[in-house]
């Protein structure tokens, strides 16, 4: 499933602007190709990211994968409760964000992608 | 036949038909002629069965059994003769790394059981299944912070071992992370300079007892370093804490050392082993493996290795550690060592060292011929200044049948007493002093 009125990553990120506040999190893609996340290796608040940075890592029963970000800026919440919770990840990909970004490139969020286009690339 | 391969021409021969090689060059033919050995190998040729006894023999004699007063970092503690038996059970000797938790349940539950007694002795919240040795440990734990506060230095304590310091010097090098030692002040860690120092840090390493022997007093240093976003790190040798206060009592974020002293012989130099253990919320930074409990789909009591970090097999380049294994033969003299001697017998093996190097440093300063370093308590080991020729001295001892103490550096010698150690021992060590030196 691929949500409506969000932006999207090819590397599997999706991003919710607020503002100039972009909330980060996994597609539901994402989440059905990891298998039963048991860990999630959050960000630090605080810390500087470009656009494609390896910011922190999900680990399934069966995978570990790094976690990118799609945009740059500084990190400013990161959803601590996925530590007690990954499974959010799984059961509500689109709910479970993962951090909050302070947008320092607004215009990075043009070359991400729409809904209909992530839906191709999802779907291959 | 070759000098040490089993194969006979016959063999080679049926080999290069199924491989459709005509000769071996030809089947190392891939392999760049400037990259093979021209020359046979420079080993010498086979010796028969009783040549080689008798080569052996030749070489044990030159072993010296000395009376041992010497620590520093390897302890001459008993290892009783249980413990060589049981460990020598092919169950255990032979067997293989525990992948398979179907077919390797004792390997296992040695392990759990090592991991559950090292947290009782270290007062920590969970252990891996054990490191090389204390050392490696050490540089370990600083990964583990480093990976932790992502900052690039760390600060050492002077009265840190100095093999140990420059065993995590190698390893920060190579990591580009920078290693400042804290100066001490007659023999304990100086705290105001870790308040002081301006830098963001990743952690503090201290040692206890330290180099010198003495238990330093580390109240007060887990908040500080808490304070400056750092992980608190301690090193501490096994057989010490049962009865000093423990790593966890300090508040520290990971507890590393050596546990050579507790249950494995001397032997030269090593193998040794090292511990690890931290709090339950460090867990996923642990390097090594982590043997856990659960339950089969039978309902039955399990174990089975656990939160093995995955960046370890997978992600391989990012990994905070490449160590995957343990040390676990040696986990397993541990392992018997403290479930067999029991809470009170290791309190009574702490205390009979404790006492006999608080004699022998007595009877030390009686001879005239010394004087204090440090004024600290100290366990088993102590630092005198000598006032004669320590070299000298050194030999006199070889003489007659002591490994004498270490000698540090300007006239400072390192004395250590064990268990082992009888009265009269320590008389005749004493007595050497009073007639040689």
């Amino acid at each position: 499933m691929v949500k409506a009125g969000l932006l999207y990553s090819e590397s599997h990120e999706w991003v919710e602007k607020d503002g100039n506040v972009g909330i980060v999190g996994i597609s539901d893609h994402a989440q059905h190709e990891l298998g039963s996340v048991v860990f999630i290796d959050l960000p630090k608040v605080g810390k500087v990211i470009k656009k494609g940075d390896a910011v922190g890592a999900v680990e399934s029963v069966k995978a570990a994968s790094d976690l990118y970000t799609p945009i740059s800026g500084k990190i400013i919440e990161i959803n601590e409760a996925l530590e007690n919770e990954p499974e959010m990840l799984n059961d509500n990909p689109y709910g479970a964000w993962i951090f909050k970004v302070e947008i320092s490139e607004p215009s990075e969020l043009d070359k991400l992608l729409s809904p209909e286009a992530y839906k191709e690339i999802a779907e291959e | 036949m070759h000098k040490y391969l089993p194969h006979t021409e016959k063999d080679i021969e049926e080999m290069l038909q199924v491989t459709g090689a005509k000769s071996l060059d030809d089947l190392f033919s891939s392999i760049p002629k400037s990259l093979r050995l021209k020359d046979p190998y420079n080993i010498p040729s086979a010796l028969s069965d009783y040549a080689l006894t008798k080569h052996m023999q030749d070489l044990a004699k030159k072993n010296q059994e000395l009376i041992i007063f010497r620590g520093a970092g390897a302890y001459d503690h008993f290892t009783p003769s249980h413990i060589k038996a049981l460990v020598s059970r092919q169950e255990f000797l032979t067997s293989y790394t525990p992948y398979q938790p179907e077919v390797a349940q004792g390997t296992l539950q040695y392990i759990f059981e090592y991991q559950s007694m090292v947290c009782e002795l270290t007062g920590m919240d969970v252990s891996n299944a054990s490191m090389y040795d204390g050392s490696t440990a050490t540089a370990e734990a600083m990964f583990m912070a480093y990976a932790q506060t992502e900052q690039k230095t760390l600060l050492v304590s002077e009265t840190v071992h100095p093999r140990i310091i420059d065993v995590v010097k190698t390893y920060a090098r190579y990591r580009d992370l920078e290693v400042v030692i804290i100066p001490h002040t007659s023999g304990s860690t100086d705290l105001s300079f870790i308040e002081s120092f301006e830098k963001p840090v990743m952690g503090v390493l201290v040692q206890n007892p330290n180099y010198y022997g003495i238990i330093e007093d580390y109240h007060g240093f887990a908040e500080v370093i808490h304070q400056k976003g750092g992980l608190f790190i301690m090193n501490a040798e096994g057989q010490a804490l049962s009865i000093i206060k423990t790593p966890g009592a300090y508040d520290a974020d990971i507890a590393v050392g050596d546990l050579q002293s507790m249950g494995v012989p001397l032997s030269f130099g090593g193998a040794y082993i090292g511990y690890l253990a931290t709090k339950q919320k460090y867990v996923r930074k642990m390097p090594g493996r982590i043997c856990g409990i659960t339950t089969d789909v039978d309902g039955k009591r399990a174990f089975v290795l656990t939160l093995q970090a995955r960046e370890q097999h997978i992600r391989r380049a990012k990994a905070n550690s490449n160590i995957c294994s343990n040390q676990s033969l040696l986990a397993l003299f541990v392992t018997i060592y403290m479930s067999t001697m029991g809470k009170e017998g290791l309190v009574k093996v702490a205390k009979e060292s404790m006492n006999g190097a608080h004699y022998l440093y007595k009877k030390l300063l009686e001879t005239k011929k010394f004087e204090p370093v440090f004024n600290k308590p100290f366990y088993k080991e102590f630092a005198l200044r000598a006032t004669f020729d320590v070299e000298k001295f050194e030999k006199t001892c070889l003489e007659h049948g002591i490994l004498g103490p270490l000698h540090i550096k300007d006239h400072i010698l390192l004395f250590a007493v064990t268990e082992k150690r009888t009265i009269e021992e320590i008389n005749q060590l004493v007595e050497l002093v009073v007639n040689e030196a």
